[in-house]
């Protein structure tokens, strides 16, 4: 066989299989659009303590998150979406790209957050969501903070691609309740992000122990990408959360 | 003369395609192919099933285009064409199960991607697609599929069972006898007990079918 058959074989091949591949893709992506949604609303209402399943998630998220604001940059809530419909502003936050707007963010243009306010049997949360970086690609996560807003009440994190058995455990309860009861301020009401360690529950002492849980063996990067992603999300609610503290 | 016609699609010889592949010439128990995704997604039945489903399909259908187009196939660039034919396969496997069973992929992550580099399938296809009809290909594809399949599944459920008391989600350990006392097994769920599985499952089968074992 010539060079030019094995040549006009391969191309008409890659050709072939990318169209069947792109008409799969568009075909399936509503279908898929749909489960990612509802994802979504499991990881928030897993953070407040809520077990959701695929049925029932968008009933029970309906229940139990009262409301979802948009922030700007400099704190102001510039959008609300509560009992189905907008109140304020133009935009629902749960249609909110995170990624987009902390790329905006990087680049420095102007940004916006959305955040999200449960009220699960009385007990109000205030959930905001988080964007960062693995090993292998994005994690993701909410953190719920009680209505003190600096102690954590739950949280929820994912990843697209961590290692199996060991960057992938941020997902397992056993990583995500360690969240619970830790804070976000410091008793000076300086902001101090929980950090994920190794061997944190044994360096750590009194009050630091408030500020830290243990990391993943083996899933050291994507440990630290969690110290990562909590620190700078959490920043830029900070105008938010004060303004809410003077209140 | 139809009924001549289905003989020759399910004659002895292409039977034996088929069963060949679930005993004594396993993909997992006999050729020890395909070992990753067995340990790694069998500690619950509903994966392991689902990945088992994917990995006929796959083997199926890759053998299948390829007997088909066998003849056309450049030499010189035979593994890259069996490699894009089963990277769509699996791409096409993986989108569908993102669309229609989310948690379940979920949880399969990275094992549905790694179907492409599973042993099995490049092994079937330049061992018998490239030199076989598509029809007996595509027996051979099922067989090795369901060869792989039957020991995932049943280490699925054995690892549900004894790991976490239920099978397929639902709990069928009966509540009384973890009033007795007794516990879920932690050590089943975890990888290392399944490659002990797999390795009683092959002595199993060898001590049942002695021409097996090696005579050295």
């Amino acid at each position: 066989m010539s060079d030019s058959y094995i040549f006009r074989y391969a191309a008409i091949m890659v050709i072939l299989v990318a169209a069947v591949l792109s008409a799969v893709a568009m075909l399936l992506k509503p279908a898929q659009d749909k489960n990612v949604a509802i994802a979504r609303m499991r990881f928030i209402l897993e953070s407040a303590n809520i077990e959701a399943t695929a049925e029932n998630a968008i009933e029970l998220f309906e229940k139990y998150i009262k409301e979802e604001e948009v922030i700007s940059s400099e704190g102001e809530v510039i959008a609300i979406y509560k009992d189905g419909k907008l109140e304020k502003g133009e935009v629902r936050a749960f249609d909110i790209n995170l990624k987009e707007e902390l790329y905006n963010k990087s680049k420095g243009k102007e940004f916006v957050l959305p955040l999200y306010i449960a009220d699960v049997d009385g007990r109000k949360y205030y959930i905001f969501p988080l964007q960062g970086r693995g090993l292998w690609g994005q994690i993701y996560g909410n953190l719920a903070l009680e209505q003190d807003l600096v102690t954590v009440g739950g949280s929820q994190f994912g990843h697209d691609k961590e290692t199996p058995g060991l960057g992938a455990e941020i997902e397992l309860p056993m990583f995500e309740l360690q969240f619970k009861g830790k804070k976000i301020f410091d008793d000076n009401g300086q902001f101090t992000s929980i950090k994920v360690l190794k061997g944190a529950s044994k360096i750590l002492s009194g009050d630091q122990l408030l500020h830290g849980v243990d990391a993943i063996s083996g899933g050291t990067i994507t440990s630290n990408g969690v110290s990562e992603m909590l620190q700078t999300n959490l920043e830029n609610y900070l105008p938010y959360i004060q303004k809410q503290k003077q209140q | 003369m139809e009924t001549k016609e289905k003989e020759s699609l399910f004659s002895a010889k292409n039977r034996k395609l088929i069963m060949n592949p679930l005993n004594l010439d396993n993909p997992i128990t006999v050729q020890v192919l395909g070992i990753c995704s067995a340990l790694a997604v069998t500690a619950k039945l509903k994966p392991a099933f689902v990945m088992a489903l994917s990995v006929v399909i796959v083997t199926a259908f890759s053998n299948l285009v390829i007997a088909a187009i066998r003849n056309g196939i450049p030499p010189r660039i035979r593994i890259i064409v069996q490699l894009t034919v089963v990277a769509a396969l699996v791409i096409v496997v993986d989108q569908v199960l993102k669309a229609y069973v989310y948690d379940v992929s979920r949880q399969l992550s990275v094992f549905v991607g790694l179907i492409i580099t599973n042993c099995i399938l490049m092994g079937r296809l330049e061992a018998f697609a490239m030199s076989n009809k598509p029809w007996q290909s595509f027996l051979d594809g099922i067989g090795n599929g369901l060869g792989y399949s039957w020991i995932l599944i049943a280490m699925g459920i054995v690892r549900e069972f004894f790991g976490s008391g239920t099978l397929w989600g639902y709990p069928v350990m009966p509540q009384f006898m973890y009033d007795l006392g007794y516990k879920n097994n932690g050590l089943i769920i975890l990888p290392p007990m399944a490659l002990i599985l797999v390795g009683t499952i092959i002595w199993i089968q060898r001590s049942k079918s002695r021409e097996l074992i090696d005579k050295s």
